[in-house]
């Protein structure tokens, strides 16, 4: 485990690669819960948890069992199905425990199973940290920080777009860009702005 | 036979998966950097809708009903493996260029949201059908907007550069390009739709 390059992980995934204003995942719910800020962050919060806690689980089934076994073809399937009952779980145990809270993350936590940047973020840490059928050095950790920061960086685009939505709604925009269209070339120009980011160089 | 026919152009025009129901957008945006990269990631997720579809609607009266959405990403988990593997085997070069989006087709939501509205209700062949349709409808937005963003960002149409001598707008083939455009579109598509449905009142 090196400090350093946790660090380079960090600024990659909240800001160089930014889940959804550079790679595009989880464009679903960033327009869906991006009307207001505090279901905004709500939501954040929740697929950062969600992410890192389906990544330390997804590395081990990966590491333990995929690939002893040679079935590496699937972890589509595997990670999918991972993450579908973790949600699952972590619904229940919310709802048992914490009315409050699930009454805050109630109805966005199901919609998680089908963000894309929870599956993907699974698959980019196997893709990134097993090299040739074997973890390198420190995968565990590297995969858990860099699951947390797409995190962090998921909420921070999350939080920054519902606050200019807000906003946006005292506003005179054309009747047919109203919505989402107006969304998306907002998200443009924040993408724009994020990729002022790309020169850092560790 | 109408039916059918039916259920396959509202895929495409009124129910276009992209700019009717807006969904499946992460793809659309990621793999639209050119028009070849467009076309095979519309056909993949064109054969996991049409196989997805039909085994869904075949299996509706056995999958109970509480456990039908774990059901449906199995369903829909194999038959991205078997297109992953095929496009392993014989496209190497386009499932390099699509990368990690070959498995996100599992989470895109066309595919669970089309079993989950038609296909676990109507019969096998309205769903084949129904598929096929989305299938087309998505790969034609997609290649839409790659279009757009290859003519304006590397100045070529499907690989092809076209002789104008002008600077290409590098912005429109990275990812602000990508949101732009889309934004653009789904506004000029509501535009259309608006057109349409005042002509439809007026006598």
């Amino acid at each position: 485990m090196d400090v350093s390059k946790i660090l380079a992980i960090a600024i990659s995934m909240i800001f160089i690669n930014n889940f959804i204003l550079s790679k595009f995942l989880g464009l679903c719910p960033f327009l869906g819960v991006s009307k207001e800020t505090k279901p905004a962050v709500s939501m954040g919060f929740a697929v950062i948890f969600v992410m890192t806690c389906s990544s330390i689980i997804t590395w081990a089934l990966y590491r333990f069992i995929l690939l002893p076994f040679h079935i590496e073809y699937l972890r589509t399937i595997t990670f999918i199905l991972v993450i579908a009952a973790f949600v699952q779980l972590i619904e229940m145990a919310i709802r048992k425990y914490s009315m409050p809270l699930y009454r805050a993350l109630g109805i966005y936590l199901p919609l998680i199973t089908t963000n894309c940047a929870v599956l993907g973020v699974t698959i980019l840490n196997v893709d990134n940290f097993f090299v040739a059928g074997k973890a390198i050095k420190g995968s565990f950790f590297y995969a858990s920080f860099q699951a947390f920061f797409a995190g962090v960086g998921f909420l921070l685009a999350l939080f920054l777009m519902s606050g200019i939505r807000e906003r946006l709604q005292l506003l005179d925009i054309p009747e047919h860009a109203k919505g989402i269209p107006i969304a998306f070339v907002i998200a443009s120009l924040m993408s724009l702005s994020f990729m002022g980011f790309m020169g850092f160089k560790f | 036979m109408k039916r059918l026919i039916k259920e396959c152009v509202k895929g495409i025009t009124k129910e276009n998966p992209t700019f009717g129901l807006i969904l499946g957008l992460c793809p659309t945006l990621a793999v639209s950097t050119s028009v070849i990269n467009a076309v095979g990631m519309g056909l993949a997720a064109t054969f996991v809708l049409i196989c997805s579809n039909t085994i869904i609607s075949a299996l509706r009266h056995v999958i109970p009903d509480r456990i039908r959405l774990p059901a449906y990403i199995v369903v829909v988990a194999t038959f991205v493996t078997i297109c992953e593997m095929l496009m392993k085997a014989y496209a190497p070069a386009l499932n390099a260029a699509l990368g990690i989006f070959v498995p996100l087709i599992v989470v895109n939501c066309i595919i669970l949201a089309r079993a989950e509205a038609f296909a676990s209700k109507n019969p096998v062949l309205p769903s084949f059908f129904d598929g096929l349709g989305m299938g087309i409808g998505f790969t034609l937005a997609l290649a839409l907007i790659a279009l757009v963003r290859e003519l304006l960002g590397a100045g070529s149409v499907a690989g092809f550069t076209l002789a104008v001598h002008a600077e290409p707008i590098t912005m429109m083939i990275l990812s602000p390009g990508a949101l732009l455009t889309l934004g653009i579109l789904i506004a000029l598509s509501n535009m259309i739709k608006s057109a349409f449905a005042a002509r439809k009142t007026k006598p």
